[in-house]
C-alpha cells in the first residue's frame, strides 16, 4: 500500500457509506416526489443504483484518493447533470416540456445527452485527452510517461501496453463478474417455472444486460490480451499510438457506466439486440443502452486501429508475416473485423435513438420505415463480432499448444490463414439471423450456403490442432487443461452450428435454447478457456508469481462438467421446445428439473471462477517467485525475466528461426 | 509400421464412437412429436446432420483423447516431441472434403427448404393477428377466435399481421417458425397432420409478457372441423344481430377478453400498458396536452375506434392498435361493459 493516501480498510467503509448514502437519497427524493413515504422503496431498483453507484464512487476514492478514476467517475456523474440540466433548460425556454417534479424535469432528450455529456467529462476528467490538449496549446509532452510505482497506476492514465493490458484484462474480469451475476439472478429464476423471485421487467432487463455486459467484458478482455502481448510478441516497445491506446480503454469504462444505468432508468425489455419497434415503446433505460454500446464501440474500433498498425509497422528485424507468432496472426484478422464492421451495430443503433428522439421512422412501418433493416445493420456487425470474439481464443490455443505437445503447430500457414479466412467469410453470412424475419425468401440460400462455408476454414484449425497432438510429448499443467477444454467446448459449438445455418432446419431452431446452448459452447470455447489458459499462462510474466496449479486443476475441473451440463441441457430442452428470452416457462413442458439441473449448473460455473479469483489473491500476496522461462518456451517475452522490465527488452531482438520449431535441436525463434 | 498400428487403432475408435454418439443422441429423442406434413423433411435433414455431427465429433475427439494417453509425457523423459511441421496434401484434404461436403449439405438443405414450401393451391386461408400479449386468428366465414383450430390433412396458409411489435408463430410440433412484422403480411403454410391439441407460442421477444403470448392449437379431423366453422359462424351470426340490436355487458366482457384489450387495460384500477377501464364511465380523464375530457360514451367509442385521437396523460401516444375490425355493435357492448365497471 505505498504511497496511497487511503487503504483497503477505508476503502470498505467509503463503499458502505456510499452505498447508504445513494440508497436513502434515492429514497428521499421518491418520497419528495411522491408526497408519501412507503415502505416498498426499499426494494427500489434506481435507488439501489444510485448506491451501487456511490458506494463505488466511495470505495475507489478510500482507496486512492481523489485520483484517475474517481475523478473521472465525479466528472462523469457532473457530466451527466450538467448536459441533462442544459437540455432541460432549453426545453423549459422553448416551452416544448414543462418541469415536472416527478421527473426533476430529466426527460428522455435530457438523459440521452446528458449521458453523452458524462462520458466525454469521464474522459477529460481522468486524463485521457491532457496530452492532446496540451499539444493543441503548443505545450510538450513527455514521449514516455514515468508510472508512478505501485499499484496506483493501474487507476489512472498510463501510456505503457503492459499497464494498459492489465487495466482492460481487470476490467474485463470486472464485467464478466457483473455479467456473470446477473446470469445467477435470473437462473435462479428459472429453476422452477411460475414467477417466483422477480418481476418480468426486471428479468427482461437482466437477462438483456447479460448479454450486452459479458459482449463488452470479451471485447475488453480480448484488448487486454492483444495490448499486453502483441507488442511484447513482436518486439516493439509499445503499441504505435500510446495515446490513442489510452484513450481506447478509459473509453470503455464510462460505457460499462452507462450500460449499468439503464437499470437505474427503467430498465428495458429487448434483449441484447434492442430490435424496434419493441425498443421504441421501451423504458428509457433503452437509451442508455444504446448509448453504452455506442460509446464502447469507439474503443473497439481505435484499439482495433492501433492494433492494425503495429502490426505492420513495427515488428522485430526478420519477423516475416509467416514468421510472426499466431496469436498475432489472430489479433491482426480480429482487428480488420473490429475496425470495419463495428460502426454498423454503432449506426443502426444511433438510428433507433433518433426514432425515439427525434421522431425519424426509421424503422416504423406505420410511417414508412422498415423494421427489418434494423436487423440488417445490426447483424452485419453483431455476427462478425462473434468472430472477433474467437479468433483471438483460437490464436491463444494454436500459440500454446506447441509449448504443452512440444512439437511446431501442425500446418502453421494454414493456421495463420484459416483466421483470415474465417474473418473474410464472416461478412458474408449475417442473414442468417434473419431466416424467419420476413426477408427475402429466396435470398435465405446463398446465405445458408456462405455461413456453411465458415465450417471449412474452422476445420482446418480443428484438424491442425489434433494433428499437433499427435506424436507430441504432451503434459496438462492448468493452461493446458483449459487449451484442452477450449478445444472439446468449442468443438460442440461448432458441431451445433450447421443445423442453424440450414434454412429448413433452422426454422425450427431459431430463437430456442438451442441457440443459447449452441452460442455459449462457441463463447465459451472460443474466449472464456483460452482467456483463462492465458491469465493462467501468462500471469508470471506480467506479476512475476506463478498462479496456484492445485486451485487451478479445481477451476478447471468444476468449470468444464458444469459448463457441458448446461448447455447440453439447454440444446436438449430448446429441440424439445423452450423459447429463449422468456421469463417462466409452461409447466406442462415437463422442463423443470432441466432447469434445475442447469441452475445448480451454473452456480458451478461462478464457484470454479471465485476458486480463480482466491488463486489471484493468494499468489499475489505470496512471496513466491517464479521469474524464469517456466514454460520452457521459444516465444520473445519469456527469454528476459518476469514481471517484464518498464520497457520491454533491453535491446531489439532478431528473429532467426521459425516460431514453434520445437524438438528441432540447435534451433532458436529469436537471438537476444 | 508405427505410425500404421496407431492409424488403424484411431480409425476403429473413430468409427465406434461415431455409432455410439449417434445412437445415444437419437435414443433420447430429440425432437418433440411431427405434427405436420413439414415436419417430416426438416426432421429427416436434422438426423442427417446429427449423423454428421457424430461422425466429426469422433473425427475430432478419438485422436486429441488418444494423442493424450499415448503421447504424454511419461516421468522422467525430458525428450522434445517429433519435429513434424506439417503435410500440405494431408492439409489440402481436410480442406477439400469439408468444402465437398459443405456444398452437398447446402444444396440438400436448398432441396429441403423447396419440400416444406411447396404450395398447394386449394390451401385454406386464416388471418392471425399477434399483438402483446396474445392471438386472434380471424376465418373467411366471419368469425374470430382465440383458439386456432385447423382441419388434418389439408394446406392452410395463416396470413399474419402484428398490431404492435414482431412476434414468432412457432408451434414446436409443426418444427416451422415465421415472424410477424408490423407494417406487412407475413405467410406461414402448414399441413397438419396429427389430430391433437398443442400450442402456439411466440418466440420473437416481444416484451415484458412474452413468455405468456400462447394460445391453443387445435388439430382436429376433417368433419370435426366443419362441425366446429359451422357451429362458430352461426354463433357468431346470431351474436351481431343481437349486438345490433341491444349492447351487453356480458359479450363486452367476453370481447375485452378475446380481443386483447385485457393486455393493457385492467379492471382492478392498476396501471398497465394503457388505463384501468376501472370507474371510468363518467370520469373526467387528464389528457397529455393539457385538456381534459369527460369519458362519455362519445369519448369511449373514438377511443376504440381511434385510439390516437386522444392521448391520457402519463401514458405513450399511439401505443393503442387499431381494432377496425369491431363491428358497431360490438363497440357498443365494449362500452356497456365499462359502463359496469364502477
Amino acid at each position: 500500500m505505498n504511497r496511497s493516501p487511503g487503504s483497503f480498510s477505508r476503502a470498505v467503509l467509503f463503499l458502505f457509506v456510499g452505498l447508504l448514502a445513494g440508497l436513502g437519497l434515492g429514497i428521499l427524493l421518491h418520497t419528495l416526489t411522491s408526497g408519501v413515504f412507503n415502505a416498498t422503496y426499499f426494494a427500489d431498483i434506481p435507488s439501489w443504483m444510485l448506491g451501487f453507484l456511490l458506494g463505488t464512487l466511495g470505495f475507489f476514492y478510500g482507496l486512492l484518493g481523489y485520483f484517475g478514476v474517481v475523478r473521472g467517475l465525479i466528472f462523469q456523474v457532473l457530466g451527466t447533470l450538467l448536459g441533462a440540466g442544459l437540455v432541460s433548460a432549453v426545453r423549459a425556454l422553448l416551452k416544448t416540456s414543462f418541469f415536472d417534479l416527478a421527473t426533476f424535469g430529466l426527460t428522455e432528450p435530457a438523459w440521452v445527452f446528458g449521458g453523452l455529456v458524462g462520458a466525454v467529462a469521464f474522459l477529460a476528467g481522468v486524463g485521457a485527452l491532457s496530452d492532446w490538449w496540451k499539444w493543441a496549446r503548443g505545450e510538450e509532452t513527455h514521449d514516455h510517461h514515468e508510472d508512478i510505482p505501485g499499484w496506483r497506476k493501474y487507476f489512472g492514465v498510463s501510456l505503457d501496453h503492459k499497464v494498459i493490458g492489465i487495466q482492460y484484462t481487470f476490467t474485463s474480469l470486472l464485467l464478466l463478474s457483473v455479467g456473470g451475476l446477473f446470469a445467477l439472478i435470473f437462473r435462479t429464476e428459472l429453476a422452477k417455472s411460475g414467477l417466483d423471485i422477480i418481476s418480468l421487467n426486471f428479468y427482461n432487463t437482466l437477462m438483456s444486460l447479460h448479454g450486452m455486459v459479458m459482449i463488452v467484458s470479451i471485447l475488453v478482455g480480448i484488448a487486454g490480451v492483444i495490448n499486453y502481448l502483441v507488442p511484447l510478441l513482436i518486439g516493439a516497445q509499445d503499441m504505435a499510438f500510446p495515446r490513442l491506446n489510452a484513450f481506447s480503454y478509459w473509453v470503455a469504462v464510462p460505457a460499462a457506466v452507462l450500460l449499468l444505468a439503464s437499470l437505474g432508468l427503467g430498465g428495458f425489455d429487448t434483449g441484447w439486440t434492442g430490435y424496434p419497434p419493441l425498443a421504441s415503446r421501451a423504458p428509457v433505460g433503452i437509451q442508455m443502452f444504446y448509448l453504452g454500446v455506442w460509446v464502447a464501440g469507439w474503443s473497439s474500433i481505435l484499439g482495433a486501429l492501433n492494433l492494425i498498425v503495429t502490426v505492420l509497422r513495427m515488428r522485430a528485424k526478420g519477423m516475416t508475416a509467416f514468421r510472426m507468432p499466431i496469436f498475432v496472426w489472430a489479433s491482426l484478422a480480429t482487428s480488420i473485423i473490429s475496425l470495419t464492421a463495428t460502426q454498423l451495430i454503432g449506426l443502426s443503433f444511433q438510428m433507433s435513438m433518433f426514432q425515439r428522439l427525434f421522431g425519424m421512422p426509421f424503422f416504423d412501418a406505420a410511417k414508412g420505415g422498415n423494421p427489418v433493416l434494423f436487423q440488417h445493420l445490426f447483424w452485419f456487425y453483431s455476427h462478425p463480432a462473434v468472430y472477433v470474439f474467437v479468433l483471438p481464443g483460437l490464436g491463444i490455443i494454436s500459440e500454446l499448444l506447441p509449448v504443452f505437445v512440444r512439437k511446431p503447430l501442425f500446418g502453421y500457414r494454414w493456421v495463420a490463414l484459416s483466421s483470415i479466412g474465417i474473418a473474410l467469410v464472416g461478412f458474408l453470412v449475417w442473414a442468417h439471423h434473419m431466416f424467419t424475419s420476413g426477408m427475402n425468401e429466396y435470398l435465405r440460400v446463398p446465405f445458408m450456403y456462405s455461413t456453411l462455408l465458415v465450417a471449412v476454414p474452422t476445420g482446418v484449425k480443428f484438424f491442425s490442432w489434433v494433428a499437433t497432438l499427435y506424436k507430441g510429448k504432451i503434459t496438462t499443467p492448468v493452461p493446458m487443461l483449459f487449451v484442452l477444454g477450449g478445444i472439446v467446448v468449442f468443438l460442440m459449438g461448432g458441431l451445433s452450428g450447421p443445423p442453424n445455418a440450414t434454412v429448413s432446419t433452422d426454422l425450427h431452431l431459431h430463437d430456442t435454447y438451442f441457440i443459447v446452448g449452441h452460442f455459449h459452447d462457441t463463447m465459451f470455447g472460443g474466449y472464456i478457456f483460452p482467456f483463462f489458459a492465458a491469465l493462467y499462462y501468462w500471469f508470471p510474466k506480467a506479476t512475476g508469481k506463478r498462479l496456484n496449479e492445485t486451485l487451478g486443476k479445481w477451476h478447471f475441473w468444476l468449470m468444464t462438467p458444469s459448463f457441458l451440463i448446461l448447455t447440453l441441457f439447454m440444446m436438449r430442452v430448446g429441440l424439445l421446445g423452450m423459447r429463449r428470452r422468456i421469463a417462466d416457462y409452461d409447466p406442462a413442458l415437463g422442463f423443470d428439473p432441466w432447469h434445475l439441473a442447469m441452475t445448480i449448473a451454473a452456480f458451478g460455473i461462478a464457484l470454479a471462477v471465485l476458486i480463480f479469483f482466491y488463486n489471484i489473491y493468494k499468489t499475489l500476496k505470496s512471496d513466491q517467485m517464479a521469474t524464469g522461462n517456466i514454460w520452457n518456451s521459444r516465444s520473445p517475452e519469456w527469454q528476459v525475466p518476469s514481471p517484464m522490465p518498464a520497457h520491454n527488452y533491453d535491446h531489439e531482438f532478431e528473429v532467426v528461426g521459425e516460431p514453434y520449431d520445437y524438438g528441432l535441436p540447435g534451433s532458436t525463434y529469436v537471438k537476444m | 509400421m508405427q505410425n500404421m498400428r496407431h492409424y488403424v487403432i484411431m480409425a476403429v475408435l473413430v468409427v465406434v464412437v461415431a455409432v455410439l454418439t449417434y445412437s445415444g443422441l437419437n435414443s433420447l429423442g430429440l425432437m418433440p412429436v411431427a405434427a405436420s406434413a413439414q415436419a417430416l423433411p426438416i426432421d429427416w435433414l436434422f438426423d442427417l446432420q446429427v449423423k454428421a455431427m457424430a461422425f466429426f465429433f469422433a473425427v475430432v475427439i478419438v485422436p486429441l483423447a488418444y494423442s493424450l494417453i499415448v503421447f504424454r509425457r511419461r516421468d522422467g523423459d525430458t525428450s522434445e516431441g517429433e519435429h513434424i511441421e506439417g503435410n500440405t496434401p494431408l492439409e489440402l484434404t481436410w480442406t477439400a472434403i469439408p468444402l465437398v461436403i459443405v456444398i452437398a449439405m447446402g444444396y440438400i438443405g436448398a432441396s429441403n427448404l423447396a419440400q416444406i414450401r411447396a404450395v398447394d393451391p386449394q390451401a385454406a386461408q386464416i388471418k392471425v393477428t399477434g399483438f402483446q400479449w396474445g392471438w386472434r386468428f380471424e376465418y373467411p366465414q366471419g368469425f374470430t377466435s382465440n383458439t386456432l383450430y385447423l382441419p388434418a390433412d389439408q394446406q392452410v396458409v395463416l396470413q399474419m399481421e402484428s398490431l404492435d411489435v414482431l412476434h414468432s408463430f412457432w408451434v414446436p410440433e409443426f418444427r416451422l417458425k415465421q415472424d410477424l412484422v408490423p407494417g406487412r403480411i407475413t405467410e406461414y403454410r402448414i399441413t397438419p397432420t396429427r389430430v391433437g391439441d398443442y400450442k402456439v407460442r411466440c418466440a420473437e421477444i416481444c416484451g415484458t409478457s412474452h413468455a405468456y403470448m400462447e394460445a391453443p392449437v387445435k388439430v382436429v379431423s376433417r368433419a370435426d372441423y366443419d362441425i366446429w366453422v359451422a357451429d362458430q359462424t352461426a354463433q357468431a351470426q346470431a351474436a351481431a344481430a343481437a349486438s345490433a340490436g341491444q349492447p351487453d355487458a356480458g359479450r363486452g366482457r367476453t370481447l375485452y377478453e378475446e380481443s386483447g384489450c385485457k393486455a393493457c387495460h385492467s379492471l382492478d384500477g392498476s396501471k398497465g400498458v394503457g388505463p384501468t377501464w376501472k370507474g371510468l364511465f363518467e370520469e373526467s380523464v387528464a389528457l397529455a396536452d393539457g385538456t381534459s375530457v369527460t369519458a362519455d360514451e362519445a369519448y369511449l367509442i373514438e377511443s376504440i375506434k381511434m385510439p390516437g385521437a386522444k392521448t391520457v396523460e402519463g401514458y405513450p401516444p399511439n401505443a393503442m392498435p387499431s381494432f377496425t375490425y369491431l363491428k358497431d355493435g360490438q363497440v357498443a357492448d365494449l362500452v356497456a361493459f365499462i359502463k359496469t365497471l364502477k
